[in-house]
C-alpha cells in the first residue's frame, strides 16, 4: 500500500495545530507568498505553476497555469474567486482543508491573486459552511494583523484583500459562472459561454475561478518547485489528490494519495473493503455525476488519474469515490441521484429542467417495481435527449449514471420490472 | 426610514465594504443582508424585503426571487430549529433513510413536520458534504448553523432535547 511520505494538502494530519497562524508560520507558512511578492514577476509564477503540471481539482482537470494565462490583460481590475461551494454528493475534501489547514489554502488564494495581478479575491462557500466561513474570516483577520494581507505588502506596492461570501443552499453555484452570478447578488444560474471568466467574470471583469484543493497545492509548488511536484503522481496527472471515499466501505474518509493510485488500493487497503462480507458491485468515481463503473478486476486495477479513468468509461471528476455493494439495486440508486439533480436544476434551460423532472418520475416508478421495460427504454430515451443540449454540466452529468447504469447493469432493471412486464 | 439600517448600522457597513462601492457592488450585499435578518428574526418578512431592496438598490421582486431560489432562505416562520438530515446517496448507503424515519417516529411527527411545541422541524435535505460521517444532520437556528455527524437515533434525540431545553 502506498502511503504519502508526508501529506502535502492535509498537512494538519502530520502537524497538529496547523490551523493556528503561529504554527503555520513555524512550518514555513507564507514563505512562498513573501518570496513571490518580493522577488518574482507575476508571469514567472504562472510559468512555474504551468511547469508543475497542476490540474484543476474541482472536477474538470483543466491545467491551472494555462487557465491563469488566459486572463485578459486589457481589462481591469482582475479578480480571483476560490470555489468552496463543495456540494457534489460524495465530496467532502475542501471542507477538511478549510477546517484544519486554512492558512495553506488562503496562501494559495493569495499566490493565485498575485500571479494574475488581482487585488481582491472572494472565497465563495456553500451556505452550510457557515462555521467554516467564520473560521476563515478570523484567519483572514489574523493575516491582515500579521501584515501578510492588506496594503503595500512586504514593502512593495502590491495590496491584496480577501473576503468570504456565503451561498445559500444551491448546488448549481459550484458551476463557475453561476457562482459569479451569485456573488453579484443574482440567482445562481449559469451564463452562456463564451465569454469565459478569465475574460468576463464578476462585475464583467477578468476573473480566475479555482477550486479550494487546487489552490492549496500552490504554496508548496512555489517553495519546493515544479520538479519536486512532478515527482508525485503520473506524468500527465502530477501531484497528490484527495480522494473522498464514501458509501459501502468499512473506512470512509478523505485519503490523500498520488494521482494514479488504483481503485483497489483506495477501496480495499485504505478503505478496508466492503462491510459485512458483501461484494463490491459498482464504483462511482465522481460523485452523483459519475458514470457507473462495473467493479471487476480490470476496473479495480485502473489507476485513478485523468487519463486512465476515461478508458473504463467514466471520469475522475472531483475524485469522490462512492462504493456500491451487491445489496444495492441500481433503479433505487438512480432515483436517488436523479432526485438530487431535479431538486438542484436551476430551471434556466429546458432540457435540464424538464428532463430531470421526467427522469425523476420514471426512476421513481421503476424503483418501486411499478415500471415496465418500456419505462426503462423511455428513461434511456429522455436521458439521451438531454445529451449535449444543456447549458451547463449539471444537466449533462445528470444522465451519466442513468445511461451507464442501464447499459452496464441490465439485470437490475429486468428484475425490478419483471412483475409489471408479465 | 430604513429600520434595518438603524438597527444594524455597523454590521451593514461591514457587509457593504466587502464589495465594490458602485451600484453592482451594492447588489452583492443582498445575500449577506438576508442572512443578517434571518439570524435576527428567524425568517424574512415583507418589510425586511423592502428594506434590503432599498439598501441594495434593486426591486422588492428581485430580493424575493433570491429568497425563492436559494434553499437556505425562508419567508415563512417555522419551528425554532430546523433539523435537516441528509438522505442523499452516500448517506443513504449508510442508513440515513432509516435513521430519519426512526427519528421522526420517536418525535411523533412525519418528515417535514414540526413538533407540537413548535420548536423542532425535521426535514430531509440534499448532500451536506458529510458523507463519510453519516448519518448526519445540520441544525439551523437563531445561533446559526451547526453540523452533527456520526449520529444514532439516541444521540440525535439527545441533541434535540438540549435544543428544546435551551
Amino acid at each position: 500500500m502506498t502511503n504519502m511520505a508526508e501529506h502535502i494538502l492535509l498537512r494538519h494530519r502530520d502537524i497538529p495545530g496547523l490551523d493556528q497562524i503561529q504554527t503555520y508560520r513555524q512550518n514555513g507558512g507564507f514563505e512562498a507568498w513573501k518570496k513571490i511578492v518580493t522577488k518574482m514577476d507575476p508571469n514567472d509564477v504562472t510559468t512555474e505553476v504551468k511547469a508543475s503540471g497542476l490540474r484543476g481539482r474541482g472536477g474538470a482537470g483543466f491545467p491551472t497555469g494555462l487557465k491563469w494565462s488566459f486572463i485578459d490583460g486589457q481589462n481591469w481590475p482582475h479578480y480571483v474567486v476560490a470555489n468552496a461551494d463543495e456540494s457534489e454528493p460524495g465530496t467532502f475534501k475542501d471542507r477538511e482543508i478549510m477546517e484544519s489547514n486554512p492558512y495553506q489554502f488562503l496562501e494559495g488564494v493569495a499566490i493565485c491573486a498575485y500571479a494574475v495581478k488581482a487585488m481582491d479575491a472572494y472565497i465563495y462557500l456553500r451556505g452550510e459552511f457557515w462555521q467554516i466561513a467564520h473560521k476563515l474570516d478570523n484567519c483572514i483577520a489574523e493575516m491582515n494583523a500579521a501584515g501578510v494581507l492588506g496594503e503595500k505588502l512586504f514593502g512593495t506596492n502590491f495590496s491584496l484583500h480577501l473576503q468570504t461570501h456565503l451561498g445559500a443552499g444551491a448546488y448549481i453555484c459550484g458551476e463557475e459562472t453561476a457562482l459569479l452570478e451569485s456573488i453579484e447578488g443574482k440567482l445562481g444560474q449559469p451564463r452562456l459561454r463564451p465569454p469565459f471568466p478569465p475574460a468576463f467574470g464578476i462585475y464583467g471583469k477578468p476573473t480566475i475561478v479555482n477550486n479550494v484543493e487546487t489552490l492549496t497545492n500552490l504554496p508548496l509548488i512555489i517553495s519546493r518547485g515544479a520538479d519536486w511536484y512532478k515527482s508525485i503522481g503520473t506524468e500527465k496527472s502530477p501531484g497528490p489528490k484527495i480522494f473522498s471515499l464514501s458509501g459501502c466501505v468499512n473506512r470512509p474518509g478523505n485519503y490523500e494519495l498520488p494521482l494514479g493510485t488504483t481503485f483497489r488500493e483506495l477501496i480495499f487497503d485504505h478503505g478496508r473493503g466492503i462491510p459485512e462480507g458483501r461484494k463490491i458491485k459498482a464504483i462511482m468515481p465522481a460523485g452523483a455525476s459519475s458514470s457507473m463503473i462495473i467493479a471487476n478486476d480490470e476496473a479495480l486495477a485502473t489507476p485513478m488519474d485523468y487519463e486512465s479513468v476515461p478508458k473504463i468509461g467514466a471520469q475522475l471528476g472531483s475524485a469522490s469515490v462512492i462504493v456500491i455493494d451487491d445489496s444495492v439495486s441500481l433503479p433505487w440508486l438512480l432515483n436517488k441521484t436523479i432526485h438530487f439533480f431535479t431538486h438542484e436544476s436551476c430551471g434556466k434551460c429546458t432540457p435540464c429542467r424538464d428532463g430531470t423532472y421526467w427522469m425523476m418520475h420514471l426512476t421513481e416508478r421503476i424503483s418501486k417495481g411499478e415500471g415496465t421495460m418500456n419505462d426503462v427504454m423511455l428513461l434511456q430515451d429522455v436521458a439521451n435527449q438531454l445529451k449535449g443540449k444543456c447549458l451547463c454540466a449539471l444537466g449533462e452529468f445528470s444522465i451519466e449514471a442513468v445511461l451507464t447504469g442501464i447499459e452496464r447493469f441490465p439485470a437490475d432493471f429486468e428484475a425490478v420490472t419483471a412483475k409489471s412486464n408479465s | 426610514m430604513n429600520a434595518l439600517l438603524e438597527k444594524h448600522a455597523d454590521e451593514i457597513q461591514v457587509i457593504l465594504a466587502k464589495y465594490p462601492a458602485d451600484k453592482a457592488g451594492k447588489r452583492s450585499a443582498v445575500m449577506p443582508l438576508l442572512y443578517l435578518i434571518q439570524h435576527d428574526q428567524g425568517y424574512i418578512t415583507k418589510e425586511a424585503i423592502r428594506e434590503i431592496a432599498e439598501l441594495c438598490e434593486i426591486t422588492d421582486t428581485e430580493v424575493a426571487s433570491i429568497i425563492g431560489f436559494y434553499s437556505l432562505y425562508y419567508d415563512q416562520p417555522s419551528g425554532k430549529y430546523r433539523v435537516q438530515v441528509c438522505t442523499d446517496l452516500p448517506c443513504a448507503l449508510r442508513g440515513a433513510e432509516d435513521f430519519l424515519e426512526k427519528l421522526c417516529e420517536n418525535l411523533g411527527i412525519k418528515v417535514g413536520e414540526t413538533t407540537p411545541d413548535g420548536i423542532i422541524k425535521v426535514e430531509a435535505v440534499m448532500c451536506l458534504a458529510g458523507c463519510d460521517k453519516a448519518p448526519m444532520f445540520q441544525v439551523q437556528g437563531p445561533e446559526g448553523l451547526e453540523y452533527h455527524e456520526n449520529q444514532t437515533v439516541d444521540s440525535a434525540l439527545e441533541v434535540i432535547n438540549k435544543l428544546r431545553q435551551g
